[in-house]
């Protein structure tokens, strides 16, 4: 009983954390346009189908590697994703956005239908790599009187979020039936990165 | 703690900024810090930061961060163009979210040196706000206290953590603080059209 309470205060403590940035999403301020701006930056990450599926691949391959590159990655994506969202802000070029996109979701993609299992360095690399092409190509449209600051949190929020659902889903890898459920989605994300891919060069 | 997940609840659907809350200046100060995102995830930041410094860094944190806030209010309150600060003030929680991501052996007087230079710079641009919005010391007294408050509860829990997954949520956090940061960062020294 006393063990279940203890549990319980751990789990409050943590929505505590999490509540405790809710309050941003407030009306009005100084700083207008936060809620639009908290919802432009969530909706950026989730409105094209590639970043979705690289998001979640990023999930589902760190599921796949287990402990600790299942929450590394997901934490070296968004940083590094920042940087590149941070090149484009400040008119450094990247060339080849679209093109880096679509290879990430392939390659992410064929990682987890083959179980490649890199040294945890590498992934990270590997990640932190294709995340920069992500930001890149979305962190330069703020649209009109919204806050930059919510829209690049809800941004982040919002790719975090997706990396959890590919490791929620990823988690299915424990069993039999699920792994083979998760390379095949796995499949799924190279094979749609290759028509990305073939989108973005023709 | 329900109290704690009580009152972020109820903030949540603040609806201005320096608003009056019908409950006077003191309140109106603890809902600027609701509705200032710069300033919320500061304070968050440097809480957890403290926390998983552990106790002491998180005791020395809890009072250092509050009192430079309300000193350096105090002086932007009286010297406001001391306050154009966006860039800096942008900095802090950025630094202190990567340290978190990366969960940095941070030594105790660093964490405080770091808190007490964040609450300069944050305060004096409070101090300037709530001088224009004509509120007061009493304001920045609500700031304060809500600041305290916010930085003791989670600094506390996440001193009490234990290995493992709660910790690895906290990393996460920090790293989405952090990219924030960086973001917001990119958006302050874009060139402009």
């Amino acid at each position: 009983m006393k063990a279940n309470m203890k549990r319980w205060e751990r789990y409050t403590a943590l929505g505590a954390v999490l509540l405790a940035l809710v309050p941003a999403i407030a009306l009005a301020h100084q700083e207008t346009g936060q809620i639009t701006g908290f919802l432009s930056g969530f909706e950026h990450p989730i409105s094209g189908l590639d970043h979705v599926l690289a998001m979640v691949a990023v999930g589902l391959w760190g599921a796949v590697l287990g402990p600790p590159a299942i929450w590394v990655l997901p934490v070296a994506f968004p940083m590094m994703m920042a940087v590149g969202g941070l090149l484009g802000l400040l008119g450094i070029p990247l060339s080849g956005v679209e093109i880096g996109i679509a290879i990430s979701a392939l390659v992410l993609g064929a990682m987890v239908l083959a179980e490649l299992h890199p040294p945890l360095w590498l992934a990270a690399v590997i990640v932190g790599f294709f995340a920069i092409f992500h930001g890149h190509a979305h962190g330069r449209e703020l649209p009109e009187g919204t806050s930059a600051l919510l829209y690049s949190f809800g941004f982040v929020v919002a790719t975090g979020l997706l990396h959890a659902v590919g490791i929620l889903l990823g988690e299915a890898h424990r069993w039999p039936k699920g792994r083979q459920a998760v390379r095949v989605g796995g499949g799924g994300v190279a094979l749609a990165g290759l028509f990305f891919l073939w989108r973005a060069v023709a | 703690m329900a109290f704690v997940v009580l009152s972020a609840v109820v903030a949540a659907p603040a609806h201005a900024h320096l608003v009056e809350t019908g409950f006077g200046a003191f309140y109106d100060g603890i809902a600027h810090l609701a509705v200032t995102p710069t300033d919320l995830l500061v304070v968050v930041a440097l809480a957890l930061l403290a926390g998983q410094r552990g106790t002491r860094a998180a005791r020395q944190t809890v009072f250092a961060l509050p009192v430079a806030w309300w000193v350096s209010g105090i002086i932007g309150a009286h010297w406001p163009a001391l306050a154009a600060l966006s860039l800096l003030t942008t900095l802090p929680f950025a630094l202190a979210g990567v340290l978190v991501a990366l969960n940095a052996k941070v030594w105790d007087a660093g964490v405080v040196a770091f808190a007490i230079a964040a609450g300069v710079l944050h305060g004096l641009t409070n101090g300037a706000t709530l001088t224009v919005a004509d509120s007061g010391g009493l304001a920045l007294g609500g700031v304060v206290s809500g600041i305290f408050f916010l930085t003791t509860i989670l600094s506390a829990e996440v001193v009490a953590l234990p290995t493992g997954w709660p910790q690895i949520v906290v990393r996460v956090a920090g790293s989405w603080i952090a990219a924030t940061g960086l973001l917001m960062l990119g958006w302050l020294a874009r060139p402009m059209p």
